[in-house]
């Protein structure tokens, strides 16, 4: 048995010392093989990023310190080699590419002065030789037009674009390993399957090893060989991917996997999981939207404004007293937008909103914040969305201070009731927002909106931010009110499997417009739009044995964006 | 998980008060406690200059005129026999005059500017940062001189004219913190809550931009004690027989040669005064960065 390419043993890192030692990563041994993917999964503080950092001496220097281990990689250990040394092997022999790619890419220089950079320092190349090379790997990242990518800048790519960028960096080098950092995690699904089947191609053609660090377990079952999984810094099981899934040893996993969202869990069930024991059933109609439309005004030139971005166009919706409408769609779709225009936190330029028969786009000011009532909203970063400078009491407390609905020590008996009812502690008032942990600061954002007994909440991706065990609770705790109190939730996520969980109906979004809307189980199970089809297409299964559908080819030029025809009843779609 | 959702944080956190927190905070940093030392100083000589002084700073000819720094007087005296150390020790008081008169009209009016430009937008933001460009186009100097040429000379007035000149400053400070906090999440959350334009200002905005402006007061001190010590040194700020630092600078101009004690000591005061409280400003910003703070 020959040795493996990368032999990871003991590894310790910590950040801080003394008293205020924190370890990051306790003791992690792994090994990673020529040509094969090893995912590191793990949530938030697992200590997964940490630990690949640390391989090519990207530690933040004087905080954090690697306290012992060994990583062997072609007969010298990483951990231990100067500076100077450690510079050669990085980026040459082993690659990294990031979460962001724009914040990885340097913008002032051009694209393709980045890649041959590298190519001129690791492999001595000349600059027409490193020039041509350059232009080789960008046309193996399937970038149109290499030539002309070559003389962009960073700020002129998509997101998408950007990350092949990288992986052609990454490449040009042929390195041994490749280290993916999240690599698809701020990229829209679609986009996200084409990145990942590029992976693949690429490995399968360079027989590169991937080190894929990812919070995903769709992901991972979608590329991984073999899998670490990790918690709290230290590494809690490995084996083969089948395995992992299939029979997992470790109760962490078990529990990990069962908190996963699985598209098609409830694919033959109308609505979503019932709760309690008298569920409220779908009522009246409590908002009413039509014929929105929004055109975010371009920048002011000298003479004139550019052309503006229209965010929508012609959106109508309803949600009804204990329905979950779902705006699905990926960014730039418009559905933050309709969420906020509904909310008139946005004024949108045309189009009617009805919050309980009452005509919202009417109102002024001042009633319009009085009508606030009926309306709250949970916003994606329930960290952003708490004052930092506001105790967790103030906070819940301010919306019903603000309507008159308690005051003094009955205000004080409100928040701790509140609190008690998003499975909080009363004494939790006193504290801070930065005390708490991210599934906490959701849990108060949703007691803030709760207080002033709101009919109708608007809830834009409240659990992307999350990990995925925080996440499967939060969204219990979503189900539980709204069935308890009839709450009709404007539900906005880009995650169709979350989105299978909690919606009674969908609405697709693509570029302001709806495309498809009706009945969950209908759209999903069924979708008469080519866009949604794709969509759904595109999400990976946490299921090794899946096969991801092939991504459907969507023909930009002819996909259906005119107005909405009834196919079916209540079922809606884009002619 | 099994209780994933447990607070994080003591409950020893909690208890401390913030006050407390910061000031434990501010001595752990190198240059925080230096400055507050000296800072610290500069107020206990300003407070009891009577009990330190061993002279009253005005009395001429406490002692020989001229004599340089001897047991009798520490620092020297001045051409009228002044004690030099009586003054500098009262000096304090009317620096630490200039440094919280200026700054405070600088600070609540450029605050108060910033605060209306940044919250309202539109036209009323495009007409009164548009002032503020133009007033910031001017050396801070020349909208002090031009200040004082319509109220007259005088360290009072001085002050005034001071604080009105670095006015821009702060506004463009405020202004800039207004509309990185006005795109935050909570501040969306707060209207959509029913919020009150009142209560969005005084209780959501002005919270959070009043941190940074204690540490940019805190540094605006010793700029504004600088340019007080300069008006006072082309002889329009303090008068005689006032101890201002500055003018005593500018009253030994003339003996350098013969008295240099007359000019090293007030100068000393000003540059160890400077350095406190750009030192506290550091220390400030430290305790006070956002970054700094868990998230």
């Amino acid at each position: 048995m020959t040795a493996p390419l990368l032999q990871v043993e003991g590894l310790t890192v910590a950040f801080g010392h003394g008293a205020g030692r924190n370890v990051a990563v306790d003791d992690l041994s792994y090994t990673l093989e020529a040509g094969e993917t090893l995912a590191i999964v793990g949530e938030s503080g697992s200590g997964k990023s940490v630990s690949s950092m640390a391989l090519l001496g990207l530690l933040p220097p004087r905080s954090a310190r690697i306290e012992s281990g060994v990583a062997r990689f072609r007969g010298t250990d990483l951990l231990h080699l100067p500076e100077r040394e450690l510079r050669a092997v990085r980026g040459n022999r082993i690659a990294m590419i990031f979460q962001e790619p724009m914040t990885s890419l340097t913008p002032v220089l051009r694209i393709g002065q980045q890649i041959t950079e590298a190519l001129v320092e690791h492999r001595g190349l000349s600059l027409r030789d490193a020039r041509e090379k350059a232009l080789e790997t960008l046309r193996l990242v399937d970038l149109s037009d290499p030539p002309r990518r070559m003389q962009q800048f960073p700020h002129e790519l998509s997101g998408g674009m950007r990350q092949r960028v990288m992986i052609a960096m990454a490449m040009a080098l042929e390195p041994d390993i490749l280290i993916a950092d999240e690599p698809t995690t701020a990229l829209d699904v679609t986009v996200q399957a084409q990145i990942l089947d590029l992976m693949r191609d690429v490995q399968a053609r360079f027989g590169t090893a991937i080190l894929l660090i990812t919070h995903d377990m769709g992901v991972v079952a979608e590329m991984a060989e073999r899998v670490v999984v990790m918690n709290k810094g230290r590494k809690v099981e490995d084996g083969p991917v089948d395995a992992i899934f299939a029979r997992p040893r470790a109760d962490y996993t078990r529990r990990l996997l069962a908190a996963v969202p699985r598209l098609g869990a409830r694919a033959s069930e109308d609505g979503p999981r019932p709760t309690v024991a008298d569920p409220a059933h779908p009522g009246d109609d409590v908002l009413r939207a039509e014929g929105l439309g929004k055109t975010f005004a371009g920048r002011g030139r000298l003479f004139g404004r550019a052309a503006g971005t229209v965010a929508m166009d012609d959106v109508g919706f309803t949600v009804r007293a204990g329905e979950t409408l779902a705006l699905v769609g990926e960014s730039g779709s418009g559905k933050s937008t309709s969420g906020r225009a509904v909310l008139r936190l946005i004024e949108v330029d045309r189009g009617r909103i009805d919050l309980e028969g009452e005509d919202m786009r009417a109102l002024p000011q001042r009633s319009l914040r009085r009508a606030r009532r009926a309306m709250q909203m949970v916003f994606q970063d329930p960290f952003a969305a708490l004052n930092p400078r506001m105790s967790v009491g103030r906070l819940i407390g301010e919306p019903m201070q603000i309507h008159g609905i308690a005051r003094g020590a009955d205000l004080k008996d409100h928040v701790a009731e509140l609190l008690r009812r998003v499975g909080l502690e009363a004494d939790h008032m006193r504290r801070f927002p930065h005390e708490f942990s991210g599934g906490q600061r959701q849990r108060i954002c949703i007691a803030r909106a709760l207080g002033v007994r709101p009919k109708l909440i608007v809830a834009d991706e409240p659990t992307s931010a999350l990990d995925v065990s925080v996440q499967a609770q939060v969204l219990d705790l979503m189900l539980e009110l709204q069935q308890s109190l009839g709450l009709g939730y404007l539900f906005i996520s880009h995650d169709m499997a979350v989105v299978e969980e909690m919606a009674h109906r969908v609405a697709v979004m693509r570029q302001g417009r709806i495309v498809e809307m009706g009945p969950r189980r209908a759209v999903l199970g069924a979708p008469r739009h080519p866009y949604t089809a794709a969509l759904l297409a595109a999400v990976p299964r946490p299921d090794p044995t899946a096969q991801r559908p092939k991504l459907p080819q969507l023909d930009l030029g002819t996909i259906p964006m005119g107005p909405l025809a009834e196919a079916a009843p209540g079922h809606w779609v884009a002619t | 998980m099994s209780a994933p959702d447990t607070a994080q944080a003591g409950p020893a956190a909690a208890r401390l008060s913030g006050v407390q927190q910061a000031l434990t905070a501010l001595l752990r940093s190198p240059s925080g406690a230096v400055g507050l030392a000296i800072v610290l100083l500069l107020v206990i000589a300003a407070v009891f200059a009577p009990l330190i002084a061993p002279h009253d700073p005005l009395r001429m000819a406490s002692g020989p005129r001229l004599s340089p720094p001897s047991a009798a007087h520490w620092m020297g005296t001045d051409q009228l026999g002044r004690d030099m150390f009586s003054r500098v020790v009262f000096g304090a008081r009317l620096t630490l005059q200039i440094g919280v008169i200026a700054v405070g009209i600088s600070l609540t009016s450029g605050l108060l500017l910033g605060l209306v430009a940044g919250y309202a937008g539109g036209w009323t933001e495009r007409v009164l940062m548009r002032l503020v460009d133009v007033l910031f186009s001017f050396t801070e100097i020349v909208i002090a001189l031009a200040c004082l040429a319509i109220l007259g000379v005088g360290l009072v007035n001085a002050m005034i004219a001071i604080g009105i000149a670095s006015i821009p400053f702060y506004a463009r400070i405020t202004h800039s913190v207004v509309l990185v906090e006005k795109n935050k999440p909570y501040f969306e959350a707060a209207i959509a809550a029913g919020a009150s334009r009142l209560r969005l200002i005084f209780v959501h905005l002005l919270p959070n931009v009043i941190p940074t402006l204690i540490v940019v007061g805190t540094l605006g001190v010793s700029t504004a004690v600088l340019a007080a010590a300069g008006l006072s040194f082309l002889g329009l700020g303090a008068q005689p027989p006032q101890p201002e630092w500055g003018f005593m600078l500018s009253s030994s101009r003339d003996l350098i040669a013969r008295a240099p004690w007359m000019m090293i000591f007030p100068g000393l005061a000003i540059a160890i005064t400077v350095l406190g409280f750009n030192l506290l400003g550091d220390g400030v910003r430290e305790v006070l960065d956002p970054r700094q703070r868990a998230r």
